[in-house]
This record gives C-alpha cells, structure tokens and sequence, in this order.
C-alpha cells in the first residue's frame, strides 16, 4: 500500500488548509458530547458507571495518542495510570490538597515516568514494545506491592478522604459530583488532546506512523516527537488514574496490574483507533455489555464478551471503520481535490500495523 | 451516515437497553435486598462460588421471608478488583437500596467499601476476607469468616507445646500473610522458639526456590500460609522436594489444606498439621446436615469460605428478626452480641469489634471413608482476634 | 547450588514446551495467538480428566494431551484463524483474546473454577541424590521429554522436506505456492501441532504451574516474554531464553527473595533494549 509521501505536507499552503478542515468541529461530535451532557440529567441513577466509563474512556484516548497517532502499542499503560492514582491519592491523603492540585500532580509524575521510559520504547517492532511497556508495568506493580509503607501494599491504600472540588463541590455517594467532574475533565483534555493531532506536531506523528524512515528522510525529528507524545499520553493516563482514585477515595494494587493495561488496548481497539473518539465509544460500549452480561450471568458473562469480540472481529472491524471513515470523509466540507493525499495516511492504519 | 453517528447512535442504544434493564421501578417495602458482591470470575473464582452457592443454600432452607419481609439476594460479580467492588457496592445501595451487602472475597475489596458503608448506614456482612484490620474500618462492618491471627496464634502454641524449636515461615506477601507471619513469629518467639521468615510474591507459578531455602534451614516445621487457591501447588512441591522425608513437619492454617481441593492433593498431604475453625468433618449433627444439604445443592464439598457466607446469611436472618425486618444501624446492633452453635461449632458476634468469637480447631489430614479430610483432635475454644484483643488490652 | 541450576532448568524446559508453539505462530506465520494458553489449558485438563475420571496413568493421558488440542487448533485454524493471517496484529490481538475469554467461561462452566490435580506416578515422585545434587524426579522427567522434543523439532524444522517447506511457505506465501507448495496446508499442520504441543505442555506443567481456568490469562505474560527475549526467527532462540529465564527467576528467588519477582522482568527489559530483536535473533 502507498502512502502518501510526507514532503506533500509541507508544500504550500495545502497542509495549512487540510488542517483547518481537521480542526474544524461537526455536527456528530457536537451531538455526541451533548449527549454525554444530558446524561447527566438523563440517568441520575447511573452515574457510577458513567463516571467509570468518562475514566476509562480518557484513559484510552490517551492510548490512542501514542497507538492510533504514533503507531506504538503499548502493554503497559497501566503504568502511568496507576502512578497517577496513586499520586493523587498520596496527595489528598497526606496533604488534603484540593482535587484539581491532585490531577496536576498525577499529570506530573506519571509524564516524568513517561518521559524516562520513553526511551524505552524508541527501538524495536511492535511486538518488542508491548513486552517492554508490559515489563514497565509489571515492574511498577511489583514496586508499589513492595514499598506497602507508602502504597498500603496489596491491601491497598487507606484513609483517602477527598476534599470537595474547588472547596465547593463535595464528592456525594450518587457519584453525581464524580460524574460531572470526570466528564469535565476528560471533555476539556480531549479538546486539547484534538487540537493537538490536528496540528503540525500531530501530522508529523503519523507520518512517523506510517514510515519511520522516510519520516526521518524529510526532517521530522522522529525520536524527539515519539518521546514528547509518549510523555504526553503518560500524563494523559495518569490523570485518568487521578480520576479514578479520587472518585473511588481508594487505591489498590488493581490500578496497575496487567488486565488494566489489557482492558484498556481492548476498549481502544472495539472503538477503532486513531480517531480520538474511538477511545470514548469503545468504553461506552465494552461497559456498558459487560455491565449488561455480568448482571445477567455473573459467572460466566466472559463467555459472551469472548464471543462478541470474536465475531466483531470477524465481521471485519477494519471494513466497517474504513467505510465509515471514507463516508465521513466524503461529507466534510472542504475542497475534493484536497481530500485525496489527506486521506492516504489516514485509510492506512490496519494494513500499516503489520 | 457518519461513523460517529453510528457509533454514537448504537453506544445511545446500548446504553438505553442494558440502563433501562437494571432499573428497579417502585421499591416495594416488603422486599428486604442484601446485595452479594463476589469474585465470580478470575483468580479467587472458587470462594465467589463457594459463597453464593452456602447463601443460597441457606435460603433455600430456611425460606425468603423474615419478619414479614421478602429476602431477595443480587449476585454481583466483582472481577476481584477494588474499585469495582466498591462501584458494584455503590450502586447497589443508590439504585437497588440493598439493606445490607455481602461477601467480599479479598482485603481490598472490603475495605474498599468500607468508607460506603459508614457513609450509607449500610450493614456490610465480610464473609470471607480474613485481615484484623477490616473490622476497624467502618462500624457497620460484621465479619463471620475469621481471622488470620485468630486461626494462626493456636498453631504457634500447638507448634512450642509439642517440641517445634525452630520454624521458618512462608507466607504469600500480602496483607493476610503478613498478618500470619507477624502473629506467629510473635507468639513462637514469645513460647522460647526461633523464626525465620520467608515471603512469596502473590503471582508466583512456581515455590521451588523458597522450598530449597527452606530445606537448607533444616527447621522442626515449616509454617505456611498461602492463598486457597495454591495451597495444592505447594503442597505437591512440598512433597515433591522431598522435604516430608527430611523431618521437617508442615504446619499452617487451614487455608493450605483448603477442604474443597484436599481431596484433589493426593496422599502428599497426608500428615499436614493445620489450625483453622471448620473442617468439612466437624464433627456435629448440624455439620453433617449442612455438608450433605450442599454436596446436593452445589456438586463439591463445602469448604470456610462456604461456611462464611452461610453464616453470615444467618446474622443477617436472625439479625432482621430481631429488628422486626429493619436494616441500617439498628441491624448492626442486633448481629452484635449474637451466638449461635454454626456448623463449625459454637460462634459469637464480639460485640466490641464485631468480628467473630469461635473455637479454633487443630487438625491433621487423614483419610475418612477413602477421601482426604481434616480431621479435628485438638480444640482450643472461643478464640477472639488477638491483634484487636491486644489493643483493647 | 546445583540444584538450583537444576530446577531452574527444568522450569525452563517447561516453559519452552508451553511457548514454542507460540513461537512458531508467531515467529514463522506471524500470527499473535494470544489464545495459545487456552491450547495449553486444553492439554492440562485432557490429562487431568483422564488420570481422574477415568483411571488412565500419567504416561497413557500425554499422547491425548497433544492430540486434543492438536485436533481443537486444526479446527479452528481452519474455520476462524485462517481468515484472520492476512489481518492487522490487533485484529488478531482482539480475535485471541475473545478466544481466550470463551475457553476461560467454558472450562470454568464445566469443569468448575477450582484447581484440578494431575496424579503422577509413584516413580515419578519424590527425589533420588545424584553426585550429591538432590535432583526431583519429576523435574528430571521434564528435562528428558524436553529435550527430546526439542532436538526432534530442530530436526523436523531444518532437515525435512515438510521443514523446508514450512519456512519456504512463510518467506514468501506467493513463491511458495507458485511451486506448487500447499501452503495453507502447511500452516494448518503447523498450526495444529504448536497447539499440540502447548497441549503437551499444559499436561506436564500441571503438576508444577497448577492448572485452573484462569491458566491462559495467568501464564500469558511468561509466553509472550520467552517469544520475545528469545526472538521469534528460530526455535533455538526461544530455547535459550526459557533456560535462562528459568534459571533467573529461580536463582533470583533464591538468592534475593525481596528483588526475586523483579529479575525477571527486568532482565526482559534490559534484553529488549539492548537487542530490540530478541536475544538470539538472526537476521532475516
């Protein structure tokens, strides 16, 4: 398959007008976001799972960032999640500092994290990643099961009380605080995280995604931009696990362990990835059935999310997706001509992985 | 049409059938909901199992109506993951307005939900997890399992009483294992005898390389506690090194000789000495009617954890009969103080720390009608928690 | 000392049967097979059912081991895994796990979640003092069985005509065919006698890893970590990396019990940084 070839992107002033287009919102994604805003109002008696799913839907756009964006799978992004939960949760325990100084310092901590171990991550294939971000992760676990004085340990981490938000809101056991709080903040990290990929910076990530080398060949500084959206969707992560620990008012060893990292790559692939929105439809989605199976048959509801995702994958995931992706394409306002090489790297992505 | 439409569109669908399904219409008063919040699925599996199957034996026995109200239980399954245990937690006392949940197959898991109880008013029953601590963390808390001191302390003493002057520990490095080691080690010390403590990672497929150190320690006995779940694995390891021969003795609590998987060990735990407060053949008629009432029912043996949820169904029926069917504080006040001979003995509610008061039992593995079983020769009665009756102290 | 580097060995020997079949999906047709523990499984509780339920000896139940999740890989190889080879990594990522979760909720649904037993043989059991090496005799049996079959499928693999096909059918599927190679054939073959082995595997693991439906998810981390380090291009490579795996994890237990479960991992690590291609890799 051709791609492509990236010095289009820095002719003229096509880069500047396609980017505009991207930038530009549409009606579905307004729909959609307004639709997670009346649910608030909509489901007030199910605001817990909401809110888990705001967490775990922010939690893989921040794995599309760096799988959809920058073509690097991961097995370990648990690892910024948890150390952002537990960050946060050291935070309100230790310092009572209100919840939005918590995110910010999970932010800190788990992007330092991603920083360091990006490095990690420059070389090798995709199946060398995974084990090494999945090494990252186990390691992790392992520290934090270890130092029990600070982290509780496997019984997990105790006395979280959470102050309310803003010295306002206070965290209530409807979860509706937690809901609308989640939800505000992945709705404005996502803005940002858009903004991002639709700019130079994000088109320069995919063209790294679509061919390291002759990214390298047309001056895209690759390992530079890989370790900047690393750390970026590090952040990203540990603020999704700063969500959850405040939310929760509790920590365990379970933030980072290894099905967490695997839940989230599963969630982010049921949406599709590479269109930021995958992440949040993919949660939405995978809870809500497993919350649907597990209510029916509590033992044996893996069976059935086994067998969904099998047939989903059979029914051609990546057909669907293209299709879609084409007609939505055909539909965005802008000029036809430019649409052609715009959409080489973007129609790519499943046959790229290989 | 537009892929975020259409996704956006089939998610709303979703969200509308599986929302509109668990929705609970008008509460009836009549209907008293205990919510069961287990680990049905994933590594601690088989104590959700065990537990679910003794709670519902125990309707099945002894009706769905207490004092006028209609019990309803709601199986939910945790995964074994703290935050979900305490969202399941969450919503089963907004949406379902449970009077009481149950269960709690693990430390984090009940002591996640801990800080929801106190705030709810909500009785939670902890039918299996087995740290001291967890009673302390909320006053809503009953516990009907035990604990790992209660279980351990009794073994440390039966270990110097019977001539053991130096033991290694091994235990799994977790909350209750440290529980263990500390409460033996301290006890063992106290009694004249030295300690080494040795500590396994939880994920750990193979104890070769423990057992070896073990084996050069060349101690009277090795204590253990492991998770039910690899008790078998060590035990055929144990055995498998040999170290059986070598006169080092086997001692642990009953985790290890878990009654639902001792069969399944084979005569390699033939001998094992254990302390633990039920053994599938205790030796009592309402003993002997619940095993054979759940062979029927539920196709294996009952083993502590079953025990556990069938007792805590029973605080929680005799607890509403008292309180004429109403749950929350005055519910908790009503379990607090309770006795009654359960089927491992008799047990008592401690009204100070609302954990159970029960007989531990010294054991050792031996074969009964051609299958493997604890059989009980020593009992040391009404054990409390040493780690909480030290701080009353 | 020594019998430190024995067991080590032998948990190495174990867990290069339970991988190489993943080595080989992975390695030569390029699949990633996350399921392959599920095949392993299968193996695990074929003996078990049969040593238990129907009296069978440990050595009679091991050809079953391999051949019922051999026949269970064919069938699925041809009705679901063959459409997926041309197929995205997380397509098939996404397709295995599925697979996964249904063997996990069957086994559990008809066997029950808790732990089932294999019942060795009497002379299988116990240890005997070689040279003054404590040496267990099951672990030894391991070692024996292990390294027959590894040095039978070097040999399949570079010495027969079915091997030279099989590695011609994976450089390059449309050559091969054109000289009239079966290749779907071939991988259908090779499919079934990975799971078969990963089945063989199962079975002698259970007595030392335990055997519980949880088994794929649980042992799936220790697959993939063998395949890597050991590098996907031969089966000498993921040979080499279960040894000193083994021995690592075992050594590092012994010897510094806190760091132990950290050795492994970050050996892993060090590995995949320094020789991005696995250990033992070659250049294709």
């Amino acid at each position: 398959m051709s791609h492509a070839s990236a010095d289009s992107f820095v002719q003229s002033g096509i880069v500047a007008r396609t980017l505009a287009r991207r930038g530009r919102w549409r009606a579905p994604e307004i729909l959609f976001w307004l639709a997670a805003l009346a649910s608030i109002w909509l489901l007030p008696d199910r605001h817990l799972i909401l809110n888990e799913i705001a967490i775990i839907g922010l939690f893989a756009v921040s794995l599309d960032l760096i799988l959809g964006y920058a073509g690097i799978v991961s097995l370990g992004h648990a690892a910024f999640f948890g150390l952002g939960a537990y960050t946060a949760g050291l935070i309100a325990k230790h310092f009572a500092l209100d919840p939005l100084i918590g995110l910010v310092g999970a932010a800190a901590t788990a992007a330092a994290l991603g920083w360091v171990t990006s490095f990690l991550v420059l070389r090798g294939a995709d199946l060398t990643r995974l084990m090494v971000t999945l090494g990252v992760a186990l390691i992790l676990a392992e520290v934090a099961n270890q130092a029990a004085w600070l982290t509780g340990g496997a019984d997990g981490l105790q006395g979280v009380i959470m102050p309310a938000i803003l010295g306002r809101f206070e965290f209530d056991i409807f979860g509706t605080t937690a809901y609308v709080y989640s939800l505000a903040v992945t709705f404005v990290l996502f803005v940002i995280a858009r903004r991002i990929v639709v700019s130079p910076f994000g088109l320069s990530l995919r063209a790294i995604r679509d061919n390291p080398l002759r990214a390298r060949a047309v001056g895209i500084p690759v390992n530079a931009r890989l370790i900047a959206v690393y750390t970026l969707a590090a952040a990203y992560a540990g603020v999704a696990g700063a969500l959850l620990a405040q939310t929760t008012q509790f920590v365990s060893l379970d933030v980072i362990a290894f099905h967490r990292s695997a839940d989230v790559l599963l969630v982010l692939v049921i949406g599709g990835t590479g269109y930021l929105y995958g992440g949040l439809v993919g949660a939405v989605v995978f809870k809500l059935l497993q919350d649907w199976l597990a209510s029916i048959t509590p033992q044996y509801w893996l069976f059935w999310i086994g067998l969904i995702l099998i047939v989903l994958v059979l029914a051609d995931r990546d057909r669907l997706t293209a299709r879609l992706t084409a007609a939505w394409r055909a539909r965005a306002p802008g000029p036809a001509g430019g649409a052609g090489p715009a959409n080489g790297p973007h129609a790519t992505p499943a046959s790229g992985e290989r | 049409m537009h892929r975020r439409t259409l996704l956006a569109l089939a998610a709303a669908g979703l969200a509308a059938t599986s929302l509109a399904g668990t929705t609970v219409g008008a509460q009836a008063q009549e209907i008293f909901k205990i919510g069961l919040i287990l680990p049905m699925t994933g590594a601690s599996a088989s104590t959700g199992r065990q537990i679910e199957a003794a709670a519902k034996l125990y309707m099945a026995q002894n009706g769905d109506t207490v004092a006028g109200k209609k019990v309803q239980l709601i199986v939910k399954d945790d995964t074994g993951v703290a935050d979900v245990t305490k969202r399941l937690a969450q919503e089963l006392i907004v949406n379902d307005k449970v009077g009481a949940v149950a269960g709690f197959g693990l430390t984090p898991l009940a002591l996640s939900v801990a800080p929801l109880a106190t705030q709810a008013k909500v009785p939670q029953v902890v039918m299996a997890a087995a740290t001291a601590t967890i009673t302390e963390a909320s006053p809503f808390i009953v516990r009907t399992s035990f604990t790992l001191p209660q279980a351990t302390q009794p073994m440390a003493e039966w270990a110097s009483a019977n001539g053991m002057k130096k033991v290694v520990t091994l235990v799994t490095d977790y909350g209750p294992g440290i529980d263990a080691e500390k409460t033996f080690t301290a006890t063992f010390t106290k009694a004249g005898g030295t300690v080494e403590n040795m500590r396994v990672p939880l994920a750990n497929p193979d104890f070769s390389p423990f057992l070896q150190k073990v084996a050069d320690a060349k101690p009277d006995a090795l204590f253990v506690f492991v998770p039910s779940g690899y008790g078998a694995q060590f035990m055929r390891q144990f055995t498998e090194r040999g170290l059986d021969k070598s006169g080092i003795k086997l001692i642990g609590t009953g985790d290890v000789t878990d009654d639902d998987l001792l069969n399944g060990m084979g005569d390699a735990a033939l001998g094992v000495v254990t302390s633990h407060h039920y053994s599938a053949v205790h030796d009592s008629a309402e003993n002997k009617a619940f095993v054979a009432a759940f062979k029927k029912a539920a196709g294996f043996r009952p083993n502590f954890m079953g025990v556990g949820g069938y007792d805590g169904m029973h605080v929680l029926y005799e607890g509403l009969k008292k309180t004429n069917g109403v749950g929350g504080e005055a519910l908790v006040n009503a379990i607090k103080g309770m006795a009654w001979t359960s089927v491992r003995g008799p047990v008592s509610i401690d009204p100070q720390t609302r954990d159970i008061i029960q007989n531990v039992y010294i054991r050792k593995v031996e074969k009964v009608d051609g299958e493997l079983h604890n059989v009980e020769f020593a009992t040391i009665p009404n054990v409390k928690d040493p780690v909480k009756a030290a701080k009353a102290n | 000392m020594l019998t430190i580097l024995f067991d080590g060995v032998a948990y190495g020997m174990l867990l290069f049967v339970l991988a190489c079949g993943l080595a080989i999906t992975l390695g030569l047709m390029n699949f990633v097979n996350l399921a392959h523990g599920a095949f392993a499984m299968a193996g695990g509780y074929v003996t078990a059912i049969l040593i238990n339920r129907w009296g069978l000896p440990f050595l009679a139940t091991l050809p079953f081991a391999f051949l019922v999740p051999a026949a269970i890989g064919l069938v699925l190889e041809r009705t679901l895994y063959v459409r997926l080879y041309h197929r995205g990594h997380l397509d098939q990522v996404l397709f295995s796990i599925g697979l996964v979760f249904m063997a996990v909720a069957s086994v559990d649904w008809t066997m029950g979640s808790q732990q089932q037993f294999v019942t060795l043989p009497s002379w299988l059991k116990g240890r005997v003092d070689i040279l003054g090496v404590q040496v267990g005799l099951y672990r030894s049996f391991i070692i024996v069985v292990c390294s027959v079959l590894v040095v039978a499928l070097q040999l399949v693999l570079a010495k027969t005509r079915f091997g030279s096909r099989l590695r011609a059918a994976v450089d390059d599927p449309r050559v091969a065919r054109g000289l009239g190679i079966n290749v779907s054939a071939i991988f259908a073959v090779t499919f079934a006698f990975g799971s078969g082995l990963a089945g063989l595997g199962g079975a002698l693991g259970a007595e030392i890893l335990g055997l519980d439906p949880t088994f794929p998810l649980k042992f799936m981390i220790y697959f993939l970590i063998v395949v890597t380090v050991g590098g996907t291009t031969s089966l000498t490579g993921p040979f080499l990396a279960s040894i000193l795996l083994g021995v690592a994890d075992v050594a590092g237990k012994y010897y510094v019990p806190s760091f132990g479960a950290f050795v492994i991992y970050s050996l892993m690590i060090v590995v995949l940084v320094l020789r991005p291609q696995g250990l033992f890799a070659r250049a294709r």
